[in-house]
């Protein structure tokens, strides 16, 4: 009974932090395909999307079940220290946004940014080939940090086709909110997303890396949940300490 | 062969940045904190209750000091 609860629970925290880290990840790509799509129409922002989710899915593919293999231990050593420096990154980076110290993801920018960019070009035939490779471009690039995060994750857990369909059903129900919404994607908490995501994959990376050295977690997985915990603890103190003794100056 | 070196190029390239970037000291700072772990829990054999309570922490650590010098950049 209690090995299921940890499993349960180790396996929650593995779903959350796919989901959300594929959702935050389409929101970026869905901006430039709606920008492509708005601009020389859906065909070729739509070929894009799909080239690069083919692409993608090679990816999965090919090195998913190539790295089952790897001796458990091997394996969870490396991922954890790959979650660990990918986590603490997302961390930094959403620390300092919240604080003000870098300035927050601006959908509406990058919308501005890839239309402008693509109505430079004069030339129809050119402008169509532009749109295709930005379509490409922005989810491929998007989706390679999302393939690295379900790799990791599934692979470590054991739980590869789990990961594998949770990021799929992130990407299905963003699409769909996406259909809908379209141009308030900026109305998005992306940087609170960001900031779950990276407390997640930094509490797995502990937590599989520990095991590939042979720690004993404490209630083994269920350890999870309380490095989760923690970490979040962690983050919201920076926050608020940074906030309070060096405050981003705000010129009027 | 010309076309599988740059291949092999493109994909160290590619984990260079994924995980050295524009924050070396995170890379740094975690391939040290798993190396005192191991130290502590493999090579020493000291009880396996210390890494417990010292990788959460030194993983805070690489977090704080990496904030405080992107903060004290500012």
């Amino acid at each position: 009974m209690l090995a299921l609860s940890t499993s349960v629970s180790g396996l929650s925290v593995m779903m959350v932090a796919v989901f959300v880290a594929c959702a935050v990840e389409m929101v970026e790509a869905l901006t430039i395909i709606v920008a492509v799509g708005h601009t020389t129409g859906w065909r070729h922002a739509l070929r894009g999307a799909a080239v690069a989710l083919l692409a993608l899915a090679v990816i999965v593919g090919a090195f998913g079940p190539a790295l089952i293999h790897i001796p458990l231990n091997i394996l969870r050593l490396v991922v954890g220290g790959v979650l660990l420096v990918f986590g603490l990154q997302w961390l930094r980076k959403a620390i300092l946004r919240s604080t003000g110290y870098k300035a927050k993801h601006d959908e509406d920018e990058i919308f501005r940014e890839t239309v402008a960019e693509i109505e430079a070009v004069t030339d129809q035939g050119q402008r169509e080939r532009v749109a295709f490779v930005m379509a490409f471009k922005g989810v491929f690039l998007e989706g390679l940090e999302v393939v690295i995060t379900v790799l990791t994750l599934g692979t470590s857990a054991r739980h590869l086709s789990l990961a594998i369909a949770t990021a799929v059903g992130a990407l299905v129900l963003v699409t769909l909110i996406g259909l809908v919404v379209a141009r308030q994607l900026s109305s998005v908490p992306e940087n609170a997303m960001k900031m779950t995501v990276g407390i997640m994959l930094v509490a797995y990376g502990t937590f599989w890396s520990g095991e590939g050295l042979k720690v004993s977690w404490p209630g083994n997985d269920a350890m999870l949940l309380g490095l989760v915990a923690l970490y979040a603890v962690v983050v919201w103190a920076m926050v608020a300490i940074i906030k309070s003794i060096a405050p981003v100056k705000v010129s009027a | 062969m010309e076309l599988l070196w740059k291949i092999i190029r493109g994909f160290g390239m590619f984990w260079w940045d994924f995980l050295v970037g524009d924050t070396p000291e995170l890379f740094v700072t975690t391939v040290l904190t798993l190396g005192v772990t191991a130290l502590i829990s493999e090579v020493a054999h000291i009880h396996t209750g210390l890494a417990v309570v010292l990788l959460p922490a030194l993983v805070v650590v690489s977090l704080i000091m990496t904030v405080v010098r992107a903060v004290g950049r500012r």
